[in-house]
């Protein structure tokens, strides 16, 4: 039987995602960071009102400048967003952020997965591209109020993750304002709730089928420095990869897809050390099926 | 050509977005990010 290992992107999402919210005098008082640190965005979904965040989430960045009473073109923020994808592509939805942790934790339940049919999956996956252009990039510009000032209709209406790491932790340690939460909050509750039980049946739900931030990753995935080779020599067309990968990516077919998030799967899982990433050409790590099994 | 792209692509795309966050930066926006990010958004939290 083989040992459970902590792996290594394990850790490093656990880890990242505690640096980034490391404010901890934040969970006791219930007022979040106000330092220098928020100037700059993390790479991944972190909501700026987590009590512990230290960072600014990019989304919610992107709207606030595009939605400003001025509104003006996000390049600081696009122009940080594009410098992570075109390096790396989606590796910062596989190792960077909070919220593909949890999704990919509430997926060991032992429950009974569901497989969404194959075509109901591939109209789905556009989905997150309706969010980002609408919601994220278009909404905030056009739909203002009477003095001219917008929201982040993403926040507002879809994120979860503003829920789980802003709502529900500030409510609960602010008393004044929980008589605030009306509608909206009830609203918000019921998508957090939606996609925690769907992410126990289906693996990264949010990932798959909302995450404007993924989508934008995933426009620079098919060019960036971070990619996935095959030794065609080596490989021997097992199968083993498609199968380890739980974005229902065949690394063979389309080892640099869109819808990789580079946990590196199916590298570890290929018996034949058949496929590699690299970074500007340079081989990075290459692994056979390891008979340790990883948490 | 597509060879000639896949190669390059991705220091033009690259020197693009850090030319276009620097620039973003010269002109204040990461205090627009700041001044969002440092207050609690009710709009993300379910209130506002």
């Amino acid at each position: 039987m083989g040992k459970k290992k902590l792996s290594t992107r394990r850790a490093v999402q656990a880890l990242w995602g505690i640096a980034q919210n490391a404010y901890l005098p934040g969970f006791v008082t219930g007022q979040i960071y106000e330092g220098p640190l928020k100037h700059f965005c993390v790479p991944g979904m972190n909501c700026y009102s987590c009590p512990g965040a230290l960072g600014a989430c990019p989304i919610g960045s992107m709207q606030a400048v595009l939605g400003a009473r001025r509104p003006k073109f996000a390049f600081y923020v696009v122009g940080f967003l594009a410098a992570l994808g075109v390096l790396l592509g989606r590796f910062v939805c596989g190792w960077l952020c909070l919220f593909g942790l949890i999704q990919e934790l509430l997926y060991k339940i032992p429950v009974r997965k569901l497989a969404v049919p194959a075509k109901a999956d591939k109209a789905l996956r556009y989905l997150k591209y309706v969010f980002l252009f609408l919601f994220v990039l278009l909404f905030p510009v056009i739909l203002r109020d009477e003095y001219n000032v917008s929201f982040p209709y993403f926040c507002k209406w879809v994120c979860p993750v503003g829920m789980l790491e802003g709502g529900i932790p500030l409510l609960i340690l602010n008393k004044a304002m929980r008589p605030a939460a009306h509608f909206l909050y009830a609203w918000k509750f019921a998508i957090l709730l939606l996609l925690l039980v769907l992410s126990a049946l289906i693996h990264r739900p949010f990932c798959k089928y909302v995450c404007p931030l993924g989508a934008f990753y995933a426009l620079f995935q098919k060019f960036s420095f971070l990619r996935m080779e095959v030794d065609a020599d080596a490989c021997v067309r097992c199968g083993a990869c498609a199968k380890a990968c739980n974005m229902q990516v065949d690394p063979l077919r389309e080892p640099n897809s869109a819808e990789c998030i580079r946990c590196g799967e199916c590298v570890s899982s290929c018996p034949k050390g058949a496929l590699r990433f690299t970074f500007a050409g340079g081989e990075l790590h290459r692994t056979g099926a390891k008979s340790a099994k990883k948490v | 050509m597509r060879k000639f792209l896949q190669k390059y692509l991705k220091y033009v795309v690259l020197a693009a977005a850090l030319a276009a966050c620097l620039y973003g930066a010269s002109r204040g926006e990461m205090n627009t990010v700041y001044h969002k990010a440092a207050a609690i958004c009710m709009e993300c939290i379910g209130i506002g």
